[in-house]
Parts: structure tokens; C-alpha cells; sequence
């Protein structure tokens, strides 16, 4: 079981956090086309190494926030709040 | 007689004064405390305790611990029985019951022993030969009930467990996983920073192999060395020692799962202690001194009971003073052997000869020069080419390794010595990496990235001073791993002088009618790897799929690297390049009771209750699950059916008025400048629009256009809405919303509050809804003044008091109705005085049968049932409901053609004609008797028996349904057996003009 670092209760059991997917996907402008939207809905990238992804720590603080893991191994590089940078926020709990 | 084979003196776990009693396969026998079941049979003369898997050959006991692949047996009655309990582990205690199994109807006489005559037939990849010829399943069903009755490995108890298991978290800066000499030297090093430790020692006691070694440690005898470290460690107020605790898996960021034997296995417990504790240790470090398996040579019939590795002889005879047989022979291809060929010559076997396979000029050790001076015959050179016997070994035939020199030596006894496994399979978990060490011929730990230091025995040391040396490097290595302390200390990596060198010889030349094993649990012989490799079957994963070698529930343990090494030689590839097949947890069996713990029966998951339950249950009404919720089926009176009840309570909410518990609706408080943007967004219709005081239904999609969920959203006051959920969806949907806020919307000043469990809710519903309301509240309900899909605050007046109310007009009968909400605590209070001020105008509660009655005459659509997770709002006719002037999730897939096809599944009602009853789950189809496949146009999605219609009725979803208004078609079940004409209508099958919710 990995241990999660939520930016504002610090590492927990993964059995608090609800996973929320690639962090990098944007929901398009309302008037994009119906492509944008089929990539939106439907479409990931499912890479081989550190993915930014979004994670809830719903037995906690109820926060959303970014954690950059190693699909390989697991291993948290870094975590950030919602709308904070990853490589700008070196307080962030990790291990 | 009792106990005959116990030896006179010795046997250092065993207390002689403590006699125990135990039945095994009906006889009772006698042993000691401190005995296992292996051990005290043994000191009973009793060899022959199971038949093999798939052979059903006679099998003896192996080993003396965990990695038993043989001697497995059912232990306990009832409901206490469990299968495959290794009677090597298994302590004895006063009573216990254990019986062989995979045997008819003896062990002594098993019918299934055909089989070996008919091993011809069951060669390797017997499994996949058989769905692969004939081509057709029909084979497998032919064969299936023969072949699973004759391969068995006991049976599992069909009672519930009736036992306790417990979970526990823990926390340690070291957890050292192995308590024998390394393990504790690494402990007691970690210990002296004052670091948080956690010792698991699987078996009862700590010290190991070396308890009855001749070792001196520290120039102490072993014994000594072990006590004062046990005891120096038990002073130590932050180190906790686990005896019988074995950790069986490693899992991210460092978590060991371990299971503690808490109370004996199959005695009964019937005081507080639970009968095994699953620790989840989340550790810093872990120092993994897990030591080595010893591991066997394949020669002919190596499977005969009496055939022991040599190091359980020595601990039977050491350990359990245990006399193992009268005539002995020793085979080795390594020092370690001597050992146990000395320990034998002092319990007074006969050691006919010690069969060495090294060359003479190789066997040099000091176990061997004392073993000459005992008078012991050295054979070098040599091998066992086959044994003989019927139900133990008689005999072996003894060979040199150039072929020559066949001599035969009676002995019941064989004690064999393949060389040592490292027990590297937690560090592997950790993605450790190994490496091919060929002086131990065996694999040793690497390095892993995560946060464990291997140490002693499994990085291969064979002596006990330098183990003691690496492992105190280990914890070393920990600490500064756990930050704890940074010492610098040899790393003690083992040079070639402190392992244990081992010829590589891992079968020896195959003899005609002999079987030799490598796999006794799965019964995988040397044979049997050759064909593996003939048909393709060369890599590991294939080898050991193909095979079955490994599978069993020892996981190889004794057997993997033998089959891995064959393997290598027949691909002429070094055994480093042939590697290992994956270890995965558990690295001994698991009790399925230990993994839930306490969380069993009632306590898998939490159970939330209404307000007003304890009302309900006072009914005596039988409640149903609504997710975690349990909610009132319906009131049955004295002699009325459910049934009957519900349908008596639907009539009376037609007829008079009715109330319901609808506390379990999920509710969602929204405060905030942006609220009514942040819905407009959410919902596919406008919110913007809603004046305070009112509430609107909202659908909401999920991003691919399909409905999601639906529900009332009323508007308090200016910047303070309340929003209503299914009871489903209640958590994901605040879920949701939480992410819009957070992370796509953050701009919205919007603030969510779950108030599920805050406010207990109740629906008044019926033509009398209004009047029992007048009677109760403190404002005018007239139609004008509170009109449909008004909101108000209001005071309730109760028994007890005012009562202050949010008040809805709201109706999902159909009805004139109104929802009140009150504080949780004051929901039985509220409820009683809405029953009380009712009671005049026929006031009856309701159930979740009639609602679902009622919902389904007004064609109200449900999650799971119309919501299916494929529709969209035009298949249930909510088209109109979509605002064309405003964006919300899910609406730029909407216009996709797919979602718009005229051949869409609709919403449609359907009526049973001629009286008859429309079956659950049915499929509609134009022609009940068309050939099978019949071309299915949509399906029943909820159904009632309608007090209201005179009919049975549901709600269907329908290919082009609202086209086929008027027509008939037949709702049919197969499973049901039944084919039922209907008529295809609207989904509202009351009052769809909407005339008396408005009235
Ligand atoms: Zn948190």
C-alpha cells in the first residue's frame, strides 16, 4: 500500500485517497471542436515513468492535489496543492 | 506403547514432563510440549503421513519448517478444519486432530495410487494437453470430475470460521524479519541507538538453526549467546519481539504484512485473544535475516517416506530428540551434512555411509574429518542413483559419478543435502534484484530501491560469526537508511570463504522406472522438466506454468532452483541467465480469516441508519439495503404479506396521505457568490433563474453526455442553495464537485458541504398531504401562499415542542406532496408528530415498495435501473429539460450521432395484458417463439404490481419506443419461463398532466 503525500495532512494510506487520473488534462473551451472533447473524454497517455496525476484525500481533508509518480516503481517524486507547481513547491511532504 | 522412537535424552524444544495427547487419522498418540506434529509423529515411528497430488504416491516428512512440500495435512473438525496445515509447523497441543488427506481410503491403502500405474497418461501440460485435444471443451467436462476428485489438497470447512482475527497497524524505525543469530545480532545493534524495533520470528522460538548448533558466538556456547540477546533485547522499552509471526509480504513504501499465530491453530479460543493478528508494519528499514532453505538432489523414487533433508534430521534429533530410524544414509553434495550424519551416528543410528558427491580431495571440512574419526564411511564421488521400498525406504543403490561401482545399502533412513536456497523472496518483493552465485550455487540478494538490508544466512554467509558480522552491517545500513544513525561498518559482504560451497549437482542420471522428483507438492519430476523443455515450454514462466513446478502451496521452496538449474543444463545456458521465476506474496499460506480481520459478516463495511430507524425496526419491519443504508421495505399488519402491505400503503397515498423516510437522499449545501453559475454548469437546465424560495429537478451528465444523476436543487437565500442527490451517488457526486472547485474551477467562489447525515428527511404524500401539513406547521400551505416547488423555513410543532423545519413542495408520487427536513436529532420527534397530526386523515408510513410502486406509475426514472450508464437524457425523455443557451458537462458530446440514432433505446411503459404478470429483467422481443438468437429491441428496467393501473406495469426501455406507442410486443424470460404479451405506452401512468402535484 503507498503511502500518499497529501500536501496539507502529510503521508497517509493510500486507502484514504481516491486516485483522479492524469493531471495534465484540461477540459477544453466550451466552443472547441467535438475532437477536443473526444480527447478530453476519451483519450491518455499511459506513460513509462513519472506522471503528474491527481489524487483525493477523501478520509482527510477532502483536498485534491497533484502528486508526480513513477508508474514504474511507484515511487512520489513530488506532490503540490491544487494549482501549485510541482518543481516549485519543495516544502511538499515527500518521500 | 507410546513414543518408542523418542530418544532417551535430548531434544532442546521439548519438555519431557508436559505429555500431550493428539489423534491423527483416528489413532492417538503421545508427544510432548515444544513438539510439532511432524516431530512428535516421527518420535511415534510414523513416516507415511500423505499421498502425493497427482500421483498419489506415498509421502513422508520432509522438512522441519515452513518450506514442508509434503507432509500436509487437514487439521481440526467442523468448522475449525483446515486443509494443508504442514504438519512441520503445526504445534502440538493437548487434543488436536489432524487426518491425512488427498487419500481414499487410507493413507496406508489409497485406491487413487493408480494413478502412478497410470502415469504414462499424465505427463506434463496434462491440463493444457486436454483443452487442446479433442478441440472441444466436452473434454475437459468428460474428464473435469475425475480429475479434480483424484488431485486434492484437503478440503476447506464449510461452516463459517468460527475464530477471531485481528488486524494491527505498527510503526518502527527497524523492522528485522527473522529472529535467528543475524536477526537478533541486527536488532540488538539497532536497539543500543534506541531506534523503534519490531523482531518477527516465524517459528516460537528466536535463535534459529543455531539453538542446537555446537556454534560459540562471541565466546559464548549458541545457546547462551541467544539468551542474553533475547534478553537484552526485551529490556529495551522500544523493541517488540513476534514469535510466530511470520512476514509474509512486502508491499509499496515499505509496508510488511506479517501474521501472528496468536492462539494454537485448531484449538479452541474461547477467551478474548483472537486466534491469529495480521501486523501491517510500516517500517523505515527493514532488515530482511530471513536465512537460507536447504534444497535436494533428484535421484530415483528421492520421494520414499524416510527420505529427510539432512538439516531436519538434525533438528529432529537435536530439537526434538527424535530417533529416526535404525540404519542411516547421507547424501550431500556440500559440508553442511555432516552435521546431521554426526548427530545421527550420537542418537545411535547406524550411518551406513555418507554419499558424497564432491571428488575426496574436496571434502575437507572438520564435520568430515569427525565423522572419519566416528568410524563413518565416506563415499566420494558417488550418488544415489535410485532408492527402493513400498511405503518407506528399504534401500539404495550407490553409485560413483563415472558410473561405476553399483552397491546396494539397506537403510531406512535418507538424509539428503542439495545445497542452500537463500530465502531471498522478501527482498525480491521489494524489487531486489539477485544474482547467480555458482561457489553457493545459489541466488543471493543484489540490491533493491527500497528500504531493506538482507543480512546472515540469505546473503549467503555459512558461518555464524561472519553472518553475525554482516548482519550488525545491516542494521547499520538501516539506520542510516531510517536517519536514525550514521556508524560506518564493514559492509561484510560474504567472501568466497564464508559461504558455503556447494557442488552443483542437482539430479543425478536418470534410472529406468525410477521416478526422480524435483517438485514433491505438485509431483514434477526431472522427466518431466525434459518434456517442458522439448515442447517449447523453456522459459521460466512457461516451465513452471507447464509444469505445475512451484505452484504448490510451498512455492517451491525446496524444489524451484532445482527445476530452474535442470532447465539451464538442457539449454546450456548458466542458471544466471535461465534467472528466477517471480516471488510474490504470500511467502507462507494465509489464513483467508486473517486478511479481513475483524472486518467479517456485519462489519464489512459501516451500516448508516435513519433518524428514524429505531421507529422502523419497532414495526417489525424488514429493512433493505440501499447501499450502506438500511431503509424500511413496508409495515406489514398482523397476518398481511409484505406485498399486500406495500401495495395497501400505495393505494393509501392515492387515496388519503402517506409518509416516507427519504432521509438517505444525499444532500449538499452550496454557499457562495457563484453558486448559481456553478450549477448552471453542473446541470444540464438553467439555475440561474431560481428565485429564493424555490427548487428546481436537475439532471446532471458526465462528461460523455450520459445521465449521471438526478435531484432537487432549492435555492435558501441569495448565495445559499441546497442540493439533493440520489442515495447512490451521494459521495461520488460531492466528490465531484469538490474536484470542479478545486481544480478546474477554482476561480468560483463556491463552498460544498456534505449535510447527508445532518438532516433527517421525511416525504408527505397524498390528496391529504396539505391538511395533515396545516396541522403541523406554522405557515400558510394554501396553494397560493405555498405553492409547487416552493421552499420555506418553518416551525414544526411537536409533543415535545416547536421544532424549526426546512419545508419542501416537492412530489416523486405523483401526488400533491412535501418533504420536511429536520436536524437528525429531532427526526423520530418530527416523524411521530407528522404520524400523530395524520392520524385522522389516514395517515400510513410507507415503504421503499410502494415508493418504487408510486414512482413507477408516475414514470420517475432511477439510478440503475432506467440510469443505466448508457442513457441519455432524450432516451428518457428529458430532452426538453437540455438548455440550449448554456454549457454544462457533458453537453459537447451530446450532439454525437450515436446518441441520436432513431433506433435509441426510449423509455416507454409497458402493460400486461389479460391479467398476467411482466417477469423480472425480461427482455422485450417482437416474436417470442423466434428462433434462438431472438433479436432483443430493449429490455424491463422496473416493474409493479399497479394498484393504480389494475395491472402489471413497468418501465422498459425500448428500441425507437416512443415510435412504437400502441403496439404490442412480449416481454419474455427465459429464466422465469415466461412469455408475456404487453402494450407499449407513455412512461406516466398517473395523472400526466401533472394536475395533482400542482393542485
Ligand atoms: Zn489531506
Amino acid at each position: 500500500m503507498m503511502l500518499i503525500p497529501c500536501p496539507w495532512c502529510g503521508s497517509r494510506n493510500q486507502i484514504e485517497f481516491t486516485y483522479g487520473g492524469d493531471a495534465g488534462v484540461r477540459r477544453p473551451a466550451p466552443d472547441a471542436p467535438e475532437s477536443a472533447w473526444i480527447d478530453y473524454v476519451y483519450v491518455r497517455d499511459n506513460p513509462c515513468g513519472p506522471l503528474d496525476e491527481l489524487w483525493y484525500h477523501g478520509a482527510g481533508c477532502r483536498s485534491w492535489f497533484t502528486v508526480r509518480r513513477d508508474t514504474r516503481t511507484h515511487a512520489i517524486l513530488a506532490s503540490a496543492p491544487a494549482g501549485g507547481s510541482l518543481t516549485d513547491d519543495p516544502s511538499a511532504d515527500v518521500r | 506403547m507410546t513414543q518408542t522412537w523418542r530418544l532417551a535424552e535430548g531434544g532442546s524444544a521439548i519438555d519431557r514432563t508436559h505429555p500431550l495427547g493428539f489423534v491423527y487419522d483416528g489413532r492417538r498418540y503421545e508427544g510432548y510440549a515444544g513438539d510439532t506434529l511432524a516431530s512428535a509423529l516421527l518420535a511415534n515411528g510414523v513416516h507415511l503421513v500423505a499421498r502425493s497430488f497427482k500421483y498419489h504416491r506415498p509421502r513422508g516428512i520432509v522438512t522441519a519448517g515452513v518450506e514442508e512440500p509434503s507432509a500436509l495435512v487437514q487439521l481440526g473438525v467442523g468448522a475449525r478444519s483446515e486443509p494443508n496445515t504442514r504438519a512441520t509447523t503445526l504445534e502440538l497441543h493437548d487434543g488436536l486432530v489432524a487426518a491425512s488427506q488427498n487419500c481414499w481410503p487410507s493413507v496406508r491403502f489409497d485406491a487413487g495410487a493408480l494413478a502412478n500405474a497410470l502415469s504414462p497418461l499424465l505427463p506434463a501440460g496434462f491440463y493444457y494437453k486436454t483443452f487442446k485435444w479433442p478441440p472441444t471443451p466436452k473434454a475437459w467436462l468428460r474428464y473435469e470430475h475425475y480429475i479434480r476428485s483424484a488431485a486434492g489438497m484437503g478440503r476447506a470447512a464449510l461452516a463459517p470460521d468460527p475464530d477471531r482475527y485481528e488486524h494491527q497497524y505498527a510503526h518502527c524505525d527497524v523492522l528485522v524479519i527473522g529472529g535467528g543469530v543475524a536477526g537478533l545480532a541486527a536488532a540488538r545493534r539497532a536497539a543500543q541507538t534506541g531506534a523503534r524495533v519490531i523482531v518477527c520470528q516465524q517459528s516460537p522460538r528466536f535463535g534459529g538453526a543455531a539453538i542446537e548448533g555446537d556454534a560459540t558466538i562471541e565466546a559464548r556456547p549458541a545457546p547462551q549467546w541467544i539468551a542474553e540477546t533475547i534478553a537484552t533485547l526485551a529490556s529495551h522499552p522500544d523493541v517488540r519481539l513476534l514469535p510466530r509471526t511470520t512476514a509474509y509480504g512486502y508491499y509499496d513504501d515499505d509496508l510488511v504484512g506479517a501474521v501472528e499465530r496468536v492462539t494454537e491453530d485448531g484449538a479452541t479460543t474461547d477467551g478474548m485473544l483472537p486466534r491469529q493478528r495480521m501486523w501491517m508494519v510500516r517500517a523505515k528499514a527493514v532488515v530482511l535475516a530471513s536465512g537460507a532453505i536447504e534444497r535436494a538432489i533428484a535421484y530415483g523414487n528421492n520421494d520414499l517416506p524416510g527420505t529427510l533433508l539432512a538439516r531436519a534430521v538434525f533438528t529432529y534429533v537435536r530439537r526434538y530428540g527424535v530417533r529416526l530410524g535404525t540404519r542411516a544414509v547421507v547424501f550431500t553434495n556440500n559440508d553442511s551434512a555432516y552435521e546431521a550424519a554426526l548427530a545421527l551416528h550420537e542418537s545411535g543410528l547406524e550411518v551406513k555411509a555418507i554419499v558424497d558427491a564432491r571428488r575426496d580431495g574436496e571434502v575437507t571440512c572438520a564435520g568430515a574429518a569427525l565423522a572419519r574419526s566416528a568410524g563413518l564411511r565416506i563415499r566420494a564421488a558417488s550418488v544415489i542413483a535410485c532408492a527402493h521400498g513400498r511405503q518407506r525406504v528399504a534401500r539404495v543403490d550407490v553409485v560413483t559419478r563415472n558410473g561405476g561401482d553399483v552397491s546396494t545399502l539397506d537403510c531406512d533412513l535418507v538424509a539428503v543435502s542439495g545445497g542452500y536456497s537463500p530465502a531471498v523472496h522478501l527482498f525480491s518483493q521489494a524489487r531486489g534484484t539477485l544474482h547467480y552465485d555458482p561457489t553457493s550455487a545459489s541466488f543471493l540478494p543484489d540490491a533493491s530501491p527500497m528500504a531493506i538490508v538482507a543480512a546472515g544466512a540469505v546473503n549467503g554467509h555459512g558461518n555464524v560469526e561472519r553472518a553475525i558480522a554482516n548482519a550488525v552491517a545491516a542494521a547499520d545500513a538501516a539506520l542510516a537508511r531510517a536517519g536514525i544513525a550514521n556508524r560506518s561498518s564493514s559492509s561484510a559482504v560474504p567472501g568466497d570463504d564464508d559461504r558455503l560451497r556447494v557442488d552443483s549437482l542437482w539430479a543425478v542420471p536418470p534410472v529406468r522406472g525410477a521416478k526422480c522428483f524435483v517438485d514433491l507438492q505438485n509431483d514434477v519430476t526431472v522427466a518431466d522438466v525434459a518434456v517442458a523443455n522439448r515442447e517449447g515450454y523453456q522459459a521460466v514462466e512457461h516451465l513452471k506454468r507447464y509444469t505445475t513446478l512451484g505452484m504448490g502451496t510451498d512455492q517451491g521452496k525446496t524444489s524451484n532452483v532445482i527445476g530452474l538449474a535442470l532447465m539451464s543444463e538442457r539449454l546450456g545456458v548458466s542458471l544466471a541467465q535461465v534467472g528466477t521465476t517471480t516471488f510474490r506474496p504470500p511467502y507462507t499460506p494465509v489464513t483467508l480469516g486473517a486478511l479481513p480481520g475483524a472486518a467479517s459478516g456485519a462489519h464489512v463495511e459501516p451500516t448508516r441508519y435513519s433518524a428514524m430507524h429505531a421507529w422502523h425496526a419497532e414495526q417489525g419491519t424488514r429493512f433493505v439495503n440501499a447501499g450502506l443504508w438500511k431503509r424500511p421495505h413496508s409495515y406489514p399488519r398482523p397476518g398481511e404479506s409484505e406485498d399486500d402491505a406495500a401495495a395497501r400503503e400505495a393505494r393509501n397515498v392515492r387515496a388519503n396521505v402517506g409518509v416516507v423516510d427519504v432521509s438517505t437522499l444525499g444532500k449538499i449545501e452550496l454557499q457562495g457568490r457563484d453558486v448559481a453559475e456553478f450549477l448552471n454548469r453542473l446541470y444540464i437546465n438553467r439555475f440561474d433563474n431560481l428565485t429564493v424560495g424555490r427548487c428546481r429537478y436537475g439532471v446532471m451528465l458526465r462528461e460523455d453526455g450520459i445521465v449521471r444523476d438526478d435531484g432537487t436543487t432549492s435555492r435558501l437565500d441569495d448565495t445559499h442553495y441546497l442540493m439533493t442527490t440520489t442515495t447512490a451517488n451521494a459521495v461520488a457526486i460531492m466528490q465531484t464537485i469538490e474536484r470542479l472547485l478545486q481544480i478546474d474551477w477554482p476561480e468560483l467562489a463556491v463552498y460544498a458541504t456534505s449535510v447527508t447525515e445532518q438532516w433527517a428527511a421525511a416525504a408527505l404524500s397524498g390528496p391529504k398531504s396539505r391538511e395533515v401539513l396545516a396541522q403541523l406547521v406554522d405557515i400558510d400551505v394554501t396553494n397560493d401562499a405555498f405553492p409547487f416547488l416552493a421552499v420555506t423555513i418553518c416551525n414544526l410543532r411537536t409533543s415535545t415542542g416547536s421544532l424549526p423545519a426546512r419545508l419542501f413542495r416537492m412530489s416523486y408520487s405523483g401526488e400533491l406532496a412535501y418533504e420536511i427536513h429536520v436536524p437528525s436529532s429531532r427526526g423520530r420527534a418530527m416523524w411521530e408528530a407528522v404520524l400523530d397530526a395524520g392520524a385522522p386523515f389516514g395517515i400510513m408510513p410507507y415503504g421503499t415498495e410502494a415508493m418504487n410502486t408510486l414512482r413507477v406509475e408516475k414514470g420517475h426514472v432511477v439510478i440503475g435501473a432506467e440510469i443505466d450508464g448508457r442513457t441519455t437524457a432524450g432516451d428518457l425523455g428529458m430532452e426538453r429539460l437540455v438548455n440550449p443557451n448554456k454549457w454544462c458537462i457533458g453537453k459537447p458530446l451530446l450532439a454525437r450521432p450515436a446518441l441520436n440514432a432513431p433506433d435509441r433505446w426510449q423509455l416507454v411503459g409497458l402493460t400486461a395484458m389479460r391479467g398476467a404478470h411482466i417477469p423480472r429483467g425480461a427482455k422485450l422481443v417482437a416474436d417470442p417463439d423466434h428462433a434462438l438468437p431472438n433479436p432483443m429491441l430493449g429490455h424491463v428496467t422496473s416493474f409493479c404490481d399497479s394498484p393504480h393501473a389494475g395491472a402489471s406495469i413497468a418501465l422498459a426501455l425500448l428500441s425507437s419506443g416512443r415510435a412504437r406507442r400502441g403496439e404490442t410486443l412480449w416481454a419474455v424470460s427465459p429464466l422465469a419461463d415466461a412469455k408475456i404479451e404487453v402494450t407499449i405506452g407513455p412512461s406516466v401512468f398517473v395523472d400526466p398532466e401533472g394536475t395533482r402535484l400542482r393542485g
